[in-house]
């Protein structure tokens, strides 16, 4: 059983690597990589929202959404899965929002340390594109938080090296040409190429 | 020697301000230089008064590939003599089986010279390929960016060669060695401020687009029809049986790409590089530490369906390129991490990364190429957190002012 848990959160870290295997949240991943610190920040800010919005989606999916959820209300024919886009998104949304008041409240530090990056990170392809793998890979709600965290620590491990790469390259001397997005294109591409060496791992 | 430096002197002229041919300085730059001592004094403080430059470090590390390209003549040689001297009949032809013949040195695999003689004509157009086609980059490169032609392509071009195996064909080594020498290092600036490892950079852009051709049972051996597994897929195959024997391993007189087979010559070329202060022991040791640890705790678990889960770290250390990975690769000072401690992190990152695609990847059979890829995209973060540790002791240490 635990055994089922660590493997599926080794394999959304590294084997199913968010930022480096599937190529989500490539905006945020390649504009707010510049420093470590940000990156850090950005980081620790997804594996905290990736760890709250997959399971409450999980939830509201299975009572709510999925065909014949509702059977607890008496309405076990109604199919609601059309409407999955837009919660998850408006959840996603209230999510952050609420965890800003309470950060803000209760926690003044980590949200000056986070500052931007919380309201940044609603529009992240990867946050939402956890909550659909979510619901298509049929994730039970102890999975769903597994699978938020580790998809979470995956994608801020992918941008912190990105960012380290990017502080080494200040000493660079990058053709006019490609400074800036152009050659953080290429490193990127080039780590994805690195992290291809777990591609394959059967656990 | 003093007629040359004659030449050179008169040549200069040509090359430096008002010349014709100031565009080409780099290449005259590089003649110069890699001949004699180069001129330039630095005139300011600080100084460090020492023999050794670059150039020096560059040479030291050809020094040590040096068993590693004589066992790679040899090797070639014998694992195709070998193959010849197995199979009767086999129809062997081609250009280097005339050339072989006119010479009169015969296929015998006991004989020596003519292994080495038969492996050059192998080891020796993959080498020539690169150093044409990678140096016109690294020319070309100069002239338009106008900086100085580094001698660490020399070491590029030799380790590139090394890790491909025999039967590669020619275009996809000029293919391979542009993509490392652009891609791995020319678009961040030339030697020094590259993040890859450009000899890796090159051998992975090939593995992954032509990968019939650089891994498999067939392309070991370059006569037709003979497919010879590597001691790593039969050790990963619970139907073959091993065919070699550790000793034969160690040596090196096993299938594999050209000059990674030999964990001997291997380790003459660290102690070269330890004792000289080249190469980092500290990554050595530590990738070596890795290797051993995890393959350790594989035997531990052990495995009913996995036979790789039940291969000692001595068996790990002589097959495969792991010994020249650890050597010449993971230790190239521009991309390994530069912090004393990082260094130990870096290293045991991949060897244990090495041990983990060897046992658990059925995608790869040998995994030092990535792994050592992965330690150096790494490496930067790492070094990042222990200056900034450093830093942060320090602060705490004299008081905040």
């Amino acid at each position: 059983m635990l055994e089922q848990y660590l493997s599926l959160f080794i394999k959304s870290i590294f084997i199913e690597n968010m930022a480096l295997a599937l190529f989500l949240g490539m905006c945020t991943f390649l504009a707010v990589s510049k420093k470590v610190e940000t990156a850090v920040g950005l980081g620790v800010a997804v594996v905290i929202v990736q760890t709250i919005t997959i399971p409450v989606n999980n939830l509201i999916y299975t009572n709510i959404l999925k065909e014949g959820a509702l059977s607890w209300a008496g309405l076990p024919d109604i199919d609601l899965t059309f409407l999955g886009l837009i919660t998850y998104i408006g959840v996603i949304a209230a999510i952050v929002q609420i965890l800003e008041m309470v950060l803000d409240k209760h926690f003044p530090k980590l949200y000056n340390a986070l500052g931007i990056f919380l309201p940044l990170i609603t529009v992240n392809c990867a946050i939402l594109g956890g909550s659909l793998f979510m619901v298509e890979r049929d994730y039970n709600f102890p999975q769903s938080i597994v699978y938020g965290l580790g998809s979470g620590i995956g994608w801020a491990l992918a941008i912190i090296g990105l960012a380290g790469i990017r502080e080494k390259m200040k000493y660079s001397n990058v053709p006019k040409g490609l400074r800036g997005l152009g050659i953080t294109f290429i490193v990127a591409g080039l780590m994805a190429v690195a992290f291809m060496l777990f591609s394959g791992i059967q656990l | 020697m003093s007629f040359l430096r004659k030449f050179l002197d008169k040549q200069k002229k040509y090359f430096v301000r008002e010349g014709k041919l100031k565009r080409l300085f780099p290449l005259y730059e590089a003649v110069d230089t890699f001949l004699f001592t180069p001129d330039k004094i630095t005139k300011a403080a600080p100084h460090i008064r020492d023999v050794i430059d670059m150039k020096r470090v560059m040479m030291i590390v050809i020094y040590a590939l040096i068993p590693s390209v004589i066992m790679a003549l040899y090797n070639t040689g014998y694992q195709l003599n070998l193959a010849l001297s197995e199979i009767a009949n086999v129809s062997y032809e081609g250009w280097r089986a005339k050339l072989v013949l006119f010479l009169g040195i015969g296929f015998e695999p006991s004989n020596i010279l003519a292994n080495i003689v038969h492996g050059a004509l192998y080891f020796l157009p993959v080498y020539v390929v690169t150093i044409l086609v990678g140096g016109f980059w690294e020319v070309i490169f100069a002239i338009v960016r106008k900086h100085e032609i580094n001698e660490g392509f020399l070491v590029t071009s030799l380790l590139f060669p090394m890790i491909l195996p025999s039967t590669i064909p020619l275009w996809q080594v000029a293919i391979g060695i542009s993509f490392g020498v652009v891609v791995g290092k020319e678009i961040f600036g030339g030697v020094g401020m590259n993040i890859l490892n450009p000899a890796l950079t090159g051998r992975v852009f090939l593995f992954f687009a032509y990968p019939a051709f650089i891994t498999g049972d067939s392309v070991w051996v370059a006569v037709d029809g003979i497919s010879k597994a590597t001691p790593l897929a039969e050790l990963s195959d619970s139907a073959l049986k091993l065919s070699v024997s550790l000793k034969d391993a160690f040596l090196g007189v096993i299938p594999g790409s050209m000059g990674e087979t030999s964990t001997l010559a291997c380790i003459i070329g660290a102690i070269i590089l330890i004792i000289t202060g080249v190469g980092s022991w500290k990554i050595m040791v530590s990738v070596l530490s890795g290797m051993v640890t995890l393959s350790l705790m594989f035997n531990l678990i052990g495995s009913n369906t996995n036979p790789m889960f039940g291969v000692s770290p001595l068996w790990h250390l002589a097959i495969g390129g792991f010994a020249f990975g650890t050597v010449f690769m993971a230790t190239d000072p521009v991309s390994s991490a530069i912090t004393e401690k990082g260094k130990y992190i870096y290293g045991f990152l991949i060897g244990s990364l090495v041990i983990l695609i060897r046992v658990i990847n059925p995608a790869f059979p040998e995994g030092v190429m990535l792994a050592i890829l992965f330690g150096n995209i790494f490496s930067p973060i790492i070094d990042y957190f222990f200056v900034n540790a450093n830093v942060k002791r320090r602060i705490l240490r004299n008081g905040n002012q």
